[in-house]
């Protein structure tokens, strides 16, 4: 069956749909971004710094009123309707935001509360994700004295214990360690395979390699290139002049995709 | 032109530059094209400060000295003295316990002791610092009308700076040592608390026992202490004669309190880095195990952030302490209400102001810690609740604490006069609605531990939630007496808050 007469039949459903978001403070910020996040896709956001990234997620979550455009999270209008469209999103930042003086329990509850989840599936919930990412033991002592890892894992925690549909995800495992990445990551992984939607901000292009299912690249606003690692390649050989290098990593194809439009611009 | 690196000049440089910033930074509320604007209201507040000066001390410049007015310095300057110590003590404990760049000094090559023998001196200068442009008004009246012998007055800040700061650092490094690192934090900002309030209140609840008033220079004039007091040319009124002037007191309280600060920084700088590196280590885990575990309780949104305020506030009590000055001041009109009510002397009229004023300053505080202070904005922001509800819930959760505060003092006010209760809680109500509209309306995004700057966030809502609360305490002074003459405060107040909405910025 052809790639249109799948589609015809089975009508693709987005979990994210941006069209025409303009953001601008000093200068434009988001210029005319259009970006369609499938449902159950791992998606990576790429860029340079000053591109964007962080602005247009930070415009999905509610954080940030964006000038024009349209935002639309599993067919609500986010914009129109936040309260619903937060209902199933979950935001982290690469600084964990949790409170020094509660317990991850009581920082779960708090969420969970907030997102007005029954305690009883919160309590669950909660066990589950403490002991999922190793908090288990220090699930009763107060944030205040946990490391940079231990504070992205209850944040991640507070995250997942209103077990939202799509994830928000900006630049979550700068400063970890190790051991703390894989975790994360690996916790990130079987939400997808859930069936859960995750769009994500990186600047470990590894990450992006191994764990998404498509790549976006946005420089100065605007989408540039997306597709999956090998699109990519090709969209960069292609912008060369020259076929596409099988082996190039996406570093490579990310720098010359980026070089490319600086040099358009 | 820059000394040569690592010695204490060139420290001394470094640190001069960096309080002029920090200076800078805090009066201009980080915008430096604010600082004209800022310099031009400095000169406007001292020019009517020198008014104030001369209408209160312009008669007493050539009066003659006698044990009323030695007694009367000596009270004042003993009050001022013991707030430097609490604010040297506080500046103290954060030397100790804020990073900052003592993980660059102490990692560095240099001898970190010359470092903190400035810093330590550093404090003292600024002590002295803070109280001049407080005093120097009334010090520069007296020098014009009493002439150049008041001049001695300066030279007393100095001795005051240096002894509060070299008395700070002692207390502080003591309870180090006796209680631990772990503790100190907290002790010393209650110590601090205590000290700065202690002079006060004490002489309030003695005025209030002794005399039915909650006057202090009651006290100081009483003929009991005019009677006990030591003779004219006794070493206690050194402070006190410095101040007038006498060169040999002068030149002893100079020397003593230079002498006492250079002993502190001789034990202390050796071990400041020690001590930094201790308190840094203070790790703060509870220990696994040791909180109760509860089962999750259902809760509303709304709920969920009532509780969440409320157990912060509980947990914090560096921010307790913080707010703990303003609950001292509660100590007399207490003792005054529990005096009046067993002499039935109807002092309660003296009470309403003051609960109205403390219940206006603890809103403001508590609401710029609920509305402003928060450390997952994020967080709160994305949950899937309308601005509107997070907001109200957040004001539920100030309320709540006002009225566990102040509804038992209102209760026992009401069964000694029900018309004095009413007016009260009238006050209260307004205050509080007042100080905290006033936080919502400028409010922004901090952190909670940014509490002691948030004068520095907004300047007009500083002096907006001060003013709201002295016009409604002097509005429920008034209508004690009379509701009829209780209007026109009750204007200027209500001017005073709608002026803060005018002039608070548009929330997004």
């Amino acid at each position: 069956m052809s790639q249109r007469m799948q589609q015809a039949m089975f009508p693709q459903k987005f979990a994210l749909e941006i069209s025409g978001l303009r953001k601008a403070f000093d200068r434009p910020a988001v210029d005319g971004l259009d970006l369609k996040v499938r449902e159950g896709e791992f998606y990576a956001l790429l860029g340079p710094n000053g591109a964007g990234k962080t602005t247009t997620l930070r415009m999905v979550a509610g954080l940030l009123r964006p000038d024009s455009g349209a935002i639309s999270v599993s067919g609500i209008d986010a914009l129109a309707d936040p309260v619903a469209a937060k209902q199933i999103m979950a935001w982290i930042s690469d600084e964990p935001m949790i409170y020094d003086k509660l317990t991850p329990r009581e920082y779960l509850e708090f969420v969970a509360g907030l997102w007005g989840i029954a305690p009883d599936v919160a309590e669950a919930r909660t066990q589950d994700l403490l002991s999922w990412l190793d908090l288990t033991a220090h699930a009763n002592e107060r944030c205040e004295g946990f490391s940079k890892g231990m504070r992205q894992k209850v944040a991640l925690a507070g995250a997942l214990v209103h077990d939202p549909r799509v994830i928000i995800l900006d630049e979550p495992l700068t400063g970890l360690d190790a051991g703390s990445a894989r975790q994360v990551k690996s916790v990130l992984r079987e939400r997808v395979d859930a069936g859960g939607t995750i769009v994500m901000t990186t600047h470990i292009l590894e990450v992006a390699e191994r764990m998404a299912d498509r790549i976006g690249v946005i420089a100065h606003g605007r989408l540039i290139a997306e597709g999956t690692l090998d699109e990519l390649r090709i969209a960069a050989g292609a912008q060369a002049g020259v076929n596409a290098v099988a082996s190039a990593t996406l570093e490579d194809t990310f720098l010359a995709l980026v070089a490319e439009q600086a040099q358009a611009a | 032109m820059t000394a040569a690196p690592g010695t204490t000049i060139w420290f001394a440089q470094h640190e001069s530059r960096l309080a002029w910033r920090d200076w800078l930074s805090m009066i201009t509320a980080g915008r430096r094209e604010r600082l004209r604007r800022v310099a031009i209201a400095i000169l406007v507040f001292a020019v009517f400060m020198h008014f104030v000066a001369y209408w209160m001390v312009g008669p007493y410049a050539d009066a003659a000295i006698d044990k009323s007015m030695l007694v009367t310095i000596s009270g004042s300057i003993l009050l001022s003295w013991l707030l430097m110590v609490s604010q040297a003590m506080e500046t103290m404990t954060r030397a100790f316990y804020s990073r900052s760049d003592l993980d660059l000094i102490l990692a560095s090559p240099v001898a970190a002791n010359k470092l903190f023998a400035i810093r330590i001196t550093t404090i003292a200068i600024a002590m002295a610092a803070m109280a001049v442009p407080l005093a120097a008004p009334f010090i520069n009246i007296l020098i014009v009308q009493g002439g150049w012998h008041w001049l001695g007055a300066y030279g007393l800040i100095v001795a005051m700076g240096a002894t509060s700061t070299a008395l700070a650092v002692g207390l502080t490094v003591a309870l180090f040592r006796l209680i631990g690192p772990k503790r100190t934090r907290l002790a010393a900002q209650i110590v601090a608390a205590v000290i700065g309030a202690a002079f006060v209140i004490g002489l309030q609840v003695a005025a209030i026992l002794s005399y039915g008033t909650i006057s202090r220079a009651s006290v100081l004039q009483s003929q009991a202490v005019l009677a006990h007091a030591p003779d004219l040319d006794s070493i206690v009124w050194w402070p006190a004669r410095a101040a007038l002037g006498d060169i040999i007191p002068l030149v002893g309280v100079l020397a003593l309190g230079l002498a006492l600060l250079g002993i502190a920084i001789v034990l202390v700088a050796p071990r400041f880095g020690e001590y930094a590196l201790v308190a840094a280590g203070t790790g703060n885990f509870s220990h696994a195990g040791a909180r109760r575990q509860t089962a999750f309780r259902p809760a509303s949104p709304q709920a969920a952030l009532r509780r969440k305020e409320w157990l912060l506030l509980r947990r914090d009590p560096w921010l307790v302490s913080q707010t703990l000055m303003q609950m001292l001041y509660l100590i007399p009109p207490a003792v005054l209400l529990w005096h009046s009510f067993d002499n039935g002397n109807g002092a309660y009229a003296l009470l309403v102001p003051v609960l109205v004023m403390a219940s206006g300053q603890l809103a403001g505080g508590l609401a710029w810690l609920t509305i402003s202070g928060e450390d997952a904005p994020d967080l709160v922001a994305t949950a899937p609740v309308p601005p509107r509800f997070i907001l109200r819930a957040k004001v539920e959760a100030v309320l709540g604490v006002i009225g566990i505060v102040f509804t038992p003092l209102v209760a026992v006010l009401a069964l000694a006069s029900p018309w004095h209760a009413l007016i009260a809680a009238t006050g209260i109500i307004i205050a509080t609605a007042a100080a905290t509209s006033i936080q919502l309306w400028f409010r922004g995004q901090f952190k909670r531990s940014q509490f002691r700057r948030r004068q520095v966030s907004s300047r007009v809502a500083t002096f907006a939630e001060a003013f709201s609360s002295i016009g409604w305490a002097a509005t429920a002074a008034v209508a004690s007496a009379s509701l009829i003459l209780a209007v026109a405060p009750a204007i200027l107040a209500s001017l005073v808050v709608l002026g803060a909405r005018f002039m608070a910025p548009r929330q997004s």
